[in-house]
């Protein structure tokens, strides 16, 4: 297949999780539409690198794979965090940082 | 040693004596602030007994010298240097000044003894002799200015000398005000000549005058009529007048010096260092004489019925300096100079035995309770004779013959300015009458309570002290007038100056006997060389005619003062119920304090008001800051809305903002 | 026949995709998540990136959204339906994500990218292999490599610290939340800025926990500035 046919998908599942990061209050939810992001930009990293030739897009998108890894960690430990303290578990009601 | 360096030499001394008594003021004990500035002045006096000696040995054509000590400003169009002029006028006027300086200042060693100002006090009247002899010795406009405001500044440290009362202060105000105007007068006068000659050095100025001006051209009438202006806030003529009274606050040896010798004849000084000027503006010029007529009638008129000792010598002031405008507005130079110079003398010593008058009334100002101080007195009681024998114009005084020599010079110019003449013999008769008034009232009668102390030994001292305006308590504990009374009687520092100026205003005449000698217009002769007024000259018959209907005049107005105030003691009281309309509103002196404050202040207090609550509130604080804020904190609660804290609204313009940029690159790339 | 395979990964791509964001309860779009991520690893495959696809699988598919299925079973999550703020962004959401997708497709689908109508470049043997990849990783990428070793230690570190339990701090029985969610622009900010619409009522309850010693300016406060003359700062 033709390396565009990949790069669509990859756009398509980037709008998909940026759809859903906006639409979803639940924060777990929104953590998880971020690994939807990071994925299709891993797909499209991938994709390239298969185009060139070369495997550095593969180099770069096993980094990503281990940030987003370390992303989850701390965003999970936030909201472990944040159910301990009895908060809503809901960035509708977390919204102290404003101005 | 050259003038110009005995010049410099006056100027310097008064101004080291100010600063070293400035500055080790809290230091000198007792007296010693007095000796310092006594000395220093009469150092400047050596010094301009120098300048007179070496000036007369040059030859006449080269008795205007010049000496710069810095150029201030020379550059285009411009030539601001620190130069003083040494010439016949200015060392006349110097000697004036630091010879009268110097007796008010051993008298003052004595009078001001116990109060707790003294060594501030010399500091201060240092000060004031230091700028006026800088206003008389200024080589051009600049440094006159300078010593103009000098002036101005001194006389308002002096006047709120006391500064605890509160009328003091406020005189204080007034006349500091009333001078400021003048001296806005005395600088835009400047620019009007400067614009056309180019130059604000005198001497170079006065060269130019006759080829850049016109006889009685625009501008120079304008500028001519400012510095009118400034002359006759400086020297109290009508309608700029209103300070003077009130400037009695100050101490008396204050009111002897500033307001009867010096400062007040500034604004003559300037009219006769201006006389090119004036000569060819004639407009001016009749301006002026009018308005010194004017303010010799008046201030005459309202002598006669005040009651206040200090007052009636102020306004006497006002109606000499009258004279003495009104005649070298017409050109009689030295006539005026004259006049003024003896006006220093017996003025200095009527202010100086009132002084100690008001002393031996425990510093009670008011006539009506004064009276029989004769016997307690006698000293006090000559001095007051002699300056009021000599104020009046009685033969052979000194002031009959300069008075008259001024009214002899209006008649023999002729023409409208013999109105003039006859509106100075009015003068004179009212000036004989308000002046013996209060000799009569304060000396003959029956003995107050404080002459008869005082004819015991006992020198009468109020324990409570009250302000002599108001008659309210005053704390001499924080520096009010001191707690002891000095009178002439008893100190000799106060009696050796009294008598020196008698002495100069018995014989100080001599000088200029028409027909017989010249001295002073002799001496005037190359300041004025370039004037043809100056070459009027009055035959020797004429000014003894005049000289003589002067005697007469004051011997009857001295006559009328003693018909009604010892002869028939009832009579005042008489004709002040008869007159009583007339008597208030001299009473009030003319209204003029009420119209100043109708037409002047009032207004002007109006606009702050106004601009303090339409435009600082309203329009500034409102308006522009309030507006500038207003649209701020509008704009940032706007722009504070974005800032939800929903997240995924943030997610949300991320979001947008990332499809706005590869739009943007979509585009650009196409 | 690698047609088939990339529609049908693709699809399943995308389906998990959806699933994710539409599914309400979280704990069926984590498992949604791990469909799109092994679909993921199928289109990799279909790339040649042997070890991209096996990474994905152990590490992404098998390590993080095992821990996320951990976090998602402590902190529970109901279903919730899609609330506040409700109407403008519920309508406007899918509107961005669609703006972007066609301008993501445009730019793809111009004339710009050429290289994407290939099929790619020529295949090397070993390409994608673990063997290549690791040589990469120890030579040209060794920075890259070191960092993010770093990287992960300190995710590590931290999320301990943002996890731990403090001792005594959180008691079973308080059932009051100390944090009482406020009104729509209020709160501390708000006061500092000086917007009065809720202010009055918010401070009181500040009042009340202020110990007895602190001298904060409640009288001088927001309430009282309308009594002063001057101004209005």
């Amino acid at each position: 297949m033709a390396i565009g046919w990949y790069l669509t998908v990859s756009a398509l599942i980037f709008c998909i999780g940026a759809v859903g990061v906006i639409l979803r209050p639940n924060p777990l939810v929104i953590l998880l539409c971020l690994e939807l992001m990071l994925n299709a930009g891993n797909l499209a990293l991938v994709a390239f690198s298969r185009m060139w030739g070369h495997e550095d897009g593969q180099i770069f998108a096993l980094i990503v794979m281990v940030v987003a890894a370390c992303e989850v960690t701390v965003g999970l430990g936030l909201i472990v965090a944040i159910y301990r303290r009895r908060l809503p578990i809901n960035v509708d009601d977390l919204n102290e940082l404003h101005g | 040693m050259s003038a110009t360096t005995f010049g410099w030499l006056i100027l310097l001394f008064p101004l080291l004596g100010t600063i070293i008594i400035g500055v080790s003021f809290r230091r000198l004990p007792s007296t010693v602030a007095g000796w310092i500035g006594s000395l220093a002045i009469a150092l400047a006096f050596a010094a301009a007994i120098g300048a007179l000696i070496s000036l007369q040995g040059q030859p006449e054509s080269h008795r205007e010298l010049t000496s710069s000590l810095w150029d201030y400003a020379v550059s285009a169009g411009v030539d601001a240097r620190l130069s003083i002029l040494i010439d016949p006028l200015s060392v006349f006027m110097a000697l004036v000044v630091s010879g009268v300086s110097f007796l008010i200042h051993v008298y003052s060693i004595a009078y001001m003894k116990s109060d707790r100002g003294y060594n501030r006090y010399f500091a201060y009247l240092n000060y004031f002799v230091f700028s006026m002899l800088l206003l008389v010795t200024a080589g051009n406009f600049l440094l006159l200015i300078v010593g103009w405001a000098f002036v101005g500044a001194a006389s308002y440290l002096l006047i709120s000398f006391w500064y605890r009362r509160r009328t003091a202060t406020a005189a204080g105000i007034k006349a500091f005000l009333v001078n400021v105007f003048g001296d806005v007068g005395l600088v835009l006068g400047t620019f009007f000549i400067f614009r056309h000659t180019g130059t604000i050095d005198f001497q170079k100025a006065f060269a130019a005058a006759p080829h850049v001006f016109t006889h009685n051209s625009t501008d120079l009438t304008a500028g001519c009529l400012l510095l009118l202006v400034g002359a006759f806030a400086k020297s109290a003529q009508v309608p700029l007048h209103t300070w003077l009274p009130d400037a009695m606050e100050g101490p008396t040896p204050v009111s002897a010096l500033i307001h009867a010798a010096t400062m007040v004849t500034a604004g003559v000084y300037l009219i006769l260092r201006m006389h090119p000027f004036y000569e060819i503006s004639t407009t001016a010029a009749d301006v002026g004489a009018i308005v010194g007529c004017l303010t010799l009638l008046l201030a005459a008129t309202v002598a006669v019925v005040q009651t206040d000792l200090k007052r009636v010598i102020a306004y006497s002031t006002m109606s000499q300096i009258g004279y003495m405008v009104m005649g070298v507005s017409v050109g009689a130079y030295s006539a005026g100079l004259f006049h003024l110079m003896t006006h220093a003398f017996f003025k200095a010593l009527l202010f100086m035995s009132a002084g100690s008058l008001i002393s031996a009334m425990g510093g009670e100002q008011s006539l009506d309770r004064m009276g029989g101080f004769r016997k307690a007195m006698p000293f006090t009681f000559a001095c007051f004779i002699i300056g009021g024998l000599a104020l009046s114009g009685l033969p052979p005084f000194s002031g009959w013959l300069s008075k008259d020599d001024i009214i002899a010079f209006l008649d023999h110019r002729g023409g409208w300015f013999l109105i003039l003449g006859i509106a100075g013999y009015v003068g004179a008769l009212l000036t004989g009458v308000y002046t013996f008034r209060m000799i009569f009232r304060a000396f003959w009668g029956e003995p107050v309570e404080e002459a008869r102390e005082l004819e015991h030994g006992h020198l009468v001292h109020h324990d409570v002290p009250t302000n002599p305006q108001t008659g309210e308590a005053e704390d001499t504990d924080v520096g009010f007038p001191g707690v002891e009374h000095h009178i002439a009687e008893r100190d000799i520092a106060m009696r050796a100056p009294m008598a020196l100026l008698a002495v100069g205003a018995v014989v100080g005449g001599v000088l200029q006997i028409p027909g017989v000698d010249d001295v002073v217009h002799n001496f005037l002769k190359p300041t004025f060389a370039g004037s043809h007024l100056a070459e009027i000259d009055v035959k020797a018959g004429a000014s003894w005619v005049g000289l003589i209907v002067g005697a007469l005049i004051a011997v009857a107005g001295i006559f009328i003062a003693y018909r009604v105030y010892i002869v028939r003691p009832g009579t005042s009281a008489a004709l002040q119920a008869r007159f009583s309309r007339l008597h208030t509103f001299l009473y009030n002196k003319w209204y003029f304090d009420e119209l100043i404050d109708a037409l002047v202040v009032r207004p002007v207090q109006w606009m702050g008001r106004f601009t303090e609550s339409v435009l600082e509130r309203g329009v500034i604080a409102g308006g522009i800051t309030g507006g500038t804020v207003g649209v701020v904190r509008a704009a940032s609660a706007a722009v504070r809305r974005a800032q939800t804290g929903f997240l995924r609204y943030y997610a949300a313009v991320l979001i947008v903002g990332l499809s706005g940029m590869a739009l943007y690159f979509l585009i650009s790339a196409s | 026949m690698s047609a088939v395979l990339f529609f049908l990964a693709a699809i399943g791509a995308l389906a998990g995709a959806v699933g994710v964001v539409t599914i309400r309860n979280p704990f069926y779009s984590v498992l949604a998540l791990v469909c799109h991520l092994i679909a993921l690893a199928a289109l990799f495959l279909l790339l040649r990136a042997e070890f991209v696809a096996a990474g994905q699988v152990v590490v992404y598919a098998g390590a993080v959204m095992v821990l996320y299925v951990f976090v998602v079973a402590y902190v529970g999550g109901s279903d919730e339906p899609l609330h506040r703020p409700g109407g403008a962004l519920k309508v406007l959401a899918p509107l961005f994500g669609l703006a972007l997708a066609i301008e993501l497709c445009i730019a793809m689908l111009g004339t710009v990218l050429k290289g994407v109508s290939t099929d790619g470049a020529a295949y090397t043997q070993g390409f994608g292999t673990p063997a290549h990849i690791g040589t990469l990783f120890l030579t040209t990428y060794l920075f890259p490599f070191e960092v993010a070793s770093l990287l992960l230690l300190v995710a590590a570190v931290g999320a301990v610290m943002l996890a731990r339990r403090r001792r005594g701090l959180e008691p079973e029985e308080e059932v009051t939340p100390r944090f009482v969610p406020r009104a729509a622009f209020t709160g501390t900010m708000a006061e500092a800025a000086g917007f009065r619409a809720g202010a009055g009522t918010t401070t009181e309850p500040e009042k009340q926990t202020e110990p007895v010693g602190a001298q904060t300016s409640p009288p001088a406060g927001v309430g009282s500035t309308a009594d002063r003359p001057e101004g209005g700062w």
